[in-house]
């Protein structure tokens, strides 16, 4: 189905399933341990060995020897990969770096061995027995050092250049100019990147935890050399992945060339130490912000430069993006430089670009309205936009930001916030709110499915999307169930198998969107076949209730497939309304954050985010969604960093002990609110997505209230208490 | 993890004796010792299980003070009334440490004998003059932030991260253990955890074989009872600092100071200056700290700390 015009009214708007709080339909399994993970396929394949990875201990340079006698000699130890037995590797189209080193070492923790053993114990034993030595090349760690060897990144966001910035900026009654930093930081998700694999013949199976499984077939097929219809993944279940697992990574290379080796099934699951440095992080950034305006605050030139590093062939953080499209302003230079580094490769992390934007241009945007004496939020209004600033002929298909920070300067009680740092106390406790607004792209990708009527009237639904915890099992559910008139429990969801039609997949918030207006497709033409097969094809059909209706005839579902089940399949492509509009989602956050006068210590005490993101699917998996982010935003700002040994190039603290995020002392009640609306030019569906939007601003919103609190402005991330240490009160 | 030799031991003295052989630990709650085990940073040939010995209990000595048994978990001593009631700092600087799962398993032996978190000590890949004696100190130089500041040495910048530990200190507690010749000795916390020196991997005065039987605490000495774990996420983290003390209404008190230097860190001199206030303090107890540029703030912090619980003390009082 092509999408080219604006939805109209559709089967979706009944909303009697879909925009309904629903529980997650696989919460039950995962609860009671019933839904396999990667690593818990046990009943997959027989005699599976176990693999353990062996990470390099040099950032750069060759590996001059190894001795993998005594790891040879272990117990239990079936086979070693090593490059030099893993026959021609190729590299996948997603990986900057090689997914299994020798004799060239790109990066730290870079693969160089695995040790296939009977069990888990004996394969990491002898891992500690493989003896490698390098000789090391000097490498580049520091981003700083190297910002001006960055190279403007044209394939990927060419200078825009729009009006006169610098004559602009010149002439502005009120300028502003300052640089930021946020660091690398690390996906820490749940579920370390697993995979079990197969073969049989030459035919390849991985079970694994992907996010993106026909790019990551198609990854692993180039990197093994294989043709893609030898290569089968399975990932119905992925305990997080926030892009880290957007590509294929060691795990499921290794596990493939072990089990090959070892002529047995292998699973390989990386530990926790190893996942920093072997697989990819956010990478760190620096941003220089220049804005310029009228004294009574409108904006007239806005300048967004970044910089961000990466191993050869990787890519560029986007983060001056967000400065493109957030505000008004007629003279606008937006621009990224990407540097040579030889730290592991950064790649994309929830709301790649905007999140750390927007952990910049949203405190730029709160110095600028102190400057000008004008409320934040006030400020941000003077400034919004209903069309593409650059490009003014394409107009904003749905922009709410005005009614977000309304909304929520109602609800949070935001005029009680004193504008004067430093002067609300309760006690030992500095208190203070702050503000930021969040602008997150709505991204369309191609998805399909295939629906089923069973001979018993109920549905299933074949896709290769996946589900990350973010509940496209339950929406997917819900769609189908909308569209074919049945109840929820009537649809079976399967999903995350390359022999299913390719989807969307979960990245960029597309997934719930693009996913289910796939499915939306698919049932659109089950519907055409059922009603075919009914003979009711005079007229529009209605399905509900377990039957479909045309005119006075009303004939049970189920009778259409009384004589075999009916298939059909089908995708949504979107066509070039995305060119006519800007899409996106727009929110905006609230913080309200206590600072212990005494140490600096940050409590965040209240949040709320309102967000306009069109037709919201399902509001409890959607809230979920938000919540989360919010908590990851509260992480960037206060605590998550991957601090980066400068002398050896690696991330030093490469556990969950060393690499701190939130946990639930650190989160306060938060809450949502959804704006009511529909989007019709994004989708069939009218909906766009929110698991991003939700942490884009949400930690320069706490960076604003710790300032508003102290008056302690941070520009380098995290704000941990050193740096605020020195703008707190004189000690009594 | 290497394979290894598990027994359990059925007394006290017969663990002492079996531990002599080398390569052989002692193994309680296993919360930190089978972390260092799976990342190879402890490889014993022999593990020697010391939970069945029956030193779980925590009871009244003849001098008015508590003896509490080297195998009570973290939780239950943080739990016990007398310590809530007459040993305060005790038990909040416990329940400031790890989290409740851990606690559960965490003993107080274990708790005194655990490692450094120091991130180079961790990776087996870094040089580490604790983990491989006169392999150097990739710490120095690197990321430090977590780092000592005092105490420290040129072989190595490592912490002490027992919570518990600074509360012992502060509470002059004696540590009581026997010895594989069947001798008993008590050592006191200040001499319990040794300095690093040029020897960073000889972390307490235990003697091969020697295990811990109990801690003693002496009888309550009352005031007002406050431990400050300051770290980067409101639980479940190592302190950057924590200052535990017991302020009494005359003013006098004591202050140890944990998350800067490789044991619990206690001035006696310093405590004296105590009615001065923290800066005074502070000074006197850091005296000779020689931080990193990634450290320095906690010279600031110890000072801002101490000021903030002795406000809090007051306010208690």
């Amino acid at each position: 189905m092509k999408f080219d015009t604006p939805a109209t009214t559709n089967p979706i708007d009944r909303l009697k399933v879909i925009g309904q709080p629903t529980d997650r339909i696989e919460g039950p399994l995962k609860t009671c341990g019933q839904a396999p993970y990667a690593y818990e396929q046990h009943e997959a394949a027989q005699h599976q060995a176990y693999g353990f990875m062996v990470g390099s201990a040099i950032a750069k340079g060759r590996i001059t020897r190894m001795d993998l006698d005594q790891a040879r000699a272990a117990p239990g130890v079936l086979a070693i990969v090593t490059a030099a037995n893993a026959g021609k590797l190729g590299k996948g189209k997603y990986n900057a770096a090689h997914l299994l080193a020798g004799p060239e070492v790109q990066h730290y923790h870079q693969a160089v061995a695995l040790v296939v053993a009977e069990t888990f114990e004996q394969a990491r034993a002898a891992a500690q027995l493989v003896h490698v030595e390098y000789s090391v090349d000097k490498g580049r760690f520091d981003l700083a050092a190297v910002r001006d060897q960055g190279v403007e990144p044209k394939d990927e966001l060419p200078d825009v250049r729009h009006g006169d910035f610098d004559t602009a900026f010149a002439a502005a009654a009120v300028q502003f100019d300052q640089t930021y930093s946020t660091p690398d930081q690390s996906h820490a998700m749940m579920e370390p990147h697993a995979t079990l694999a197969a073969w049989q013949g030459d035919h390849l199976t991985l079970w694994t935890s992907n996010q993106m499984i026909a790019w990551s077939v198609g990854d692993i097929a180039a990197t093994l050399g294989l043709p893609k219809d030898k290569v089968r993944l399975i990932s119905p279940y992925i305990g997080g992945g926030f892009g880290g697992k957007l590509f294929i990574r060691a795990d499921a290379i290794l596990a493939a060339l072990g089990a090959r080796l070892a002529s047995r099934p292998v699973k390989v699951a990386l530990a926790r130490p190893q996942m920093a440095n072997n697989t990819t992080h956010r990478p760190a950034t620096l941003q220089r912000i220049r804005l310029g305006a009228t004294t009574d605050g409108k904006l007239t030139a806005i300048a967004h430069e970044g910089w961000s590093g990466n191993l050869a062939e990787g890519k560029v953080e986007l983060a001056a993006q967000p400065s493109q499209l957030l505000y008004a302003g007629e003279n606008r230079l937006v621009s990224m430089r990407l540097a040579p580094l030889d730290l592991p490769e950064g790649n994309a992390m929830r709301a790649p670009g905007e999140a750390p934007g927007l952990m910049v241009l949203e405190i730029a945007m709160d110095e600028m309205a102190e400057k000008l004496k004008l409320d934040p939020i006030q400020f941000r209004i003077l400034n919004d936009t209903q069309v593409d600033p650059v490009k003014t002929e394409r107009p904003f298909s749905r922009r709410r930001l005005i009614e977000c920070l309304q909304t929520g300067a109602e609800h949070f009680g935001w005029d009680k916030r004193n504008a004067t740092p430093g002067t609300r106390r309760e006690g030992r406790w500095l208190i203070g709110m702050g503000v930021a607004a969040a602008i997150r792209n709505n991204l369309l990708v191609k998805s399909g499915a295939k629906v089923r009527l069973e001979r018993d009237g109920k549905i299933t639904v074949e896709t290769d999307m996946t589900d990350i915890g973010t509940g496209s099992y339950t929406i997917i559910a819900q769609t189908a169930a909308e569209m074919m008139g049945v109840e929820l429990a009537d649809v079976t969801v399967h999903l995350g198998d390359s022999n299913f039609p390719v989807s969307s997949g979960s990245g960029g918030q597309f997934g719930a969107n693009c996913s289910t207006a796939g499915v939306y497709a698919a049932c659109m033409k089950l519907r055409e076949a059922v009603t075919k097969k009914l003979g009711m094809t005079e007229g529009e059909a209605v399905f509900a209730e377990g039957h479909v209706q045309l005119g006075s005839r009303q004939v049970p579902l189920r009778n259409a497939a009384q004589n075999g089940a009916i298939e059909a399949e089908d995708s949504i492509e979107f066509a070039d309304l995305a060119k006519q509009y800007q899409q996106s989602t727009f929110g905006a956050h609230f913080v309200e954050v206590a600072v212990d006068a005494f140490t600096g210590e940050v409590r965040v005490r209240r949040m709320l985010a309102v967000c306009s993101a069109g037709r919201i699917l399902n509001p409890k998996t959607a809230r979920s969604q938000v919540i989360g982010a919010m908590t990851m935003g509260v992480g960037a700002a206060l605590m998550e960093e991957l601090a980066v040994d400068k002398r050896l190039g690696f991330f030093v603290n490469h556990d969950l002990a060393g690499y701190e995020v939130p946990v639930h002392a650190d989160i306060p009640h938060q809450e949502v609110i959804f704006l009511d609306e529909t989007d019709p030019i994004s989708s069939p569906m009218k909906a766009k997505g929110v698991g991003e939007l939700g942490i884009c601003g949400v930690s320069a919103a706490v960076a604003n209230a710790i300032y508003n609190a102290t008056g302690a402005r941070v520009r380098e991330y995290p704000i941990t208490l050193d740096k605020i240490l020195d703008s707190l009160p004189p000690m009594i | 993890m290497r394979a290894f030799n598990y027994s359990r031991a059925d007394s006290p003295a017969a663990a002492a004796q079996a531990a002599l052989a080398q390569g052989t630990r002692f193994i309680a709650g296993g919360t930190n010792l089978l972390d260092l085990m799976k990342l190879g940073i402890e490889t014993p040939q022999q593990l020697i299980d010391i939970n069945h010995l029956g030193l779980d209990q925590t009871e009244a000595t003849p001098e008015g003070g508590l003896r509490i048994g080297a195998l009570v978990r973290n939780t239950d001593l943080a739990a016990d009334p007398r310590v809530r009631k007459d040993y305060a700092l005790l038990s909040r600087a416990l329940l400031a440490g790890a989290s409740g799962q851990l606690r559960n398993m965490a003993t107080t032996a274990g708790n005194l004998l655990q490692r450094t978190r120091c991130p180079y000590f961790y990776d087996t890949n870094q040089a580490c003059n604790k983990r491989t004696p006169g392999s150097g100190c990739a710490a120095m130089g690197g990321v430090t932030r977590q780092l000592g500041i005092i105490g420290v040495s040129d072989a190595c910048i490592a912490t002490h991260p027992s919570d518990m530990a600074i509360a012992l200190r502060a509470l002059d507690a004696q540590i009581e253990t026997l010895n594989p010749d069947g001798n008993t000795r008590r050592i006191a916390m200040a001499d319990f955890h040794s300095l690093p020196g040029s020897t960073p991997h000889i972390e307490t005065a235990l003697t091969p074989g020697e295990l811990i039987t109990g801690v003693t605490l002496p009888a309550p000495i009352g005031g007002t009872h406050i431990y400050h774990k300051v770290r980067d996420r409101s639980s479940y983290a190592f302190a950057l600092v924590s200052v535990g003390l017991i302020l009494q209404k005359d003013g006098s008190g004591r202050v140890a100071v944990g998350g800067i230097a490789p044991k619990p860190w206690r001035v006696e001199a310093a405590e004296t200056l105590l009615p001065q206030g923290a800066k005074a303090v502070s000074a006197r107890l850091l005296d000779g700290a020689t931080p990193t540029p990634d450290n320095r703030f906690k010279v600031t912090l110890v000072e801002r700390t101490l000021a903030s619980v002795l406000a809090q003390a007051r306010d208690e009082a």
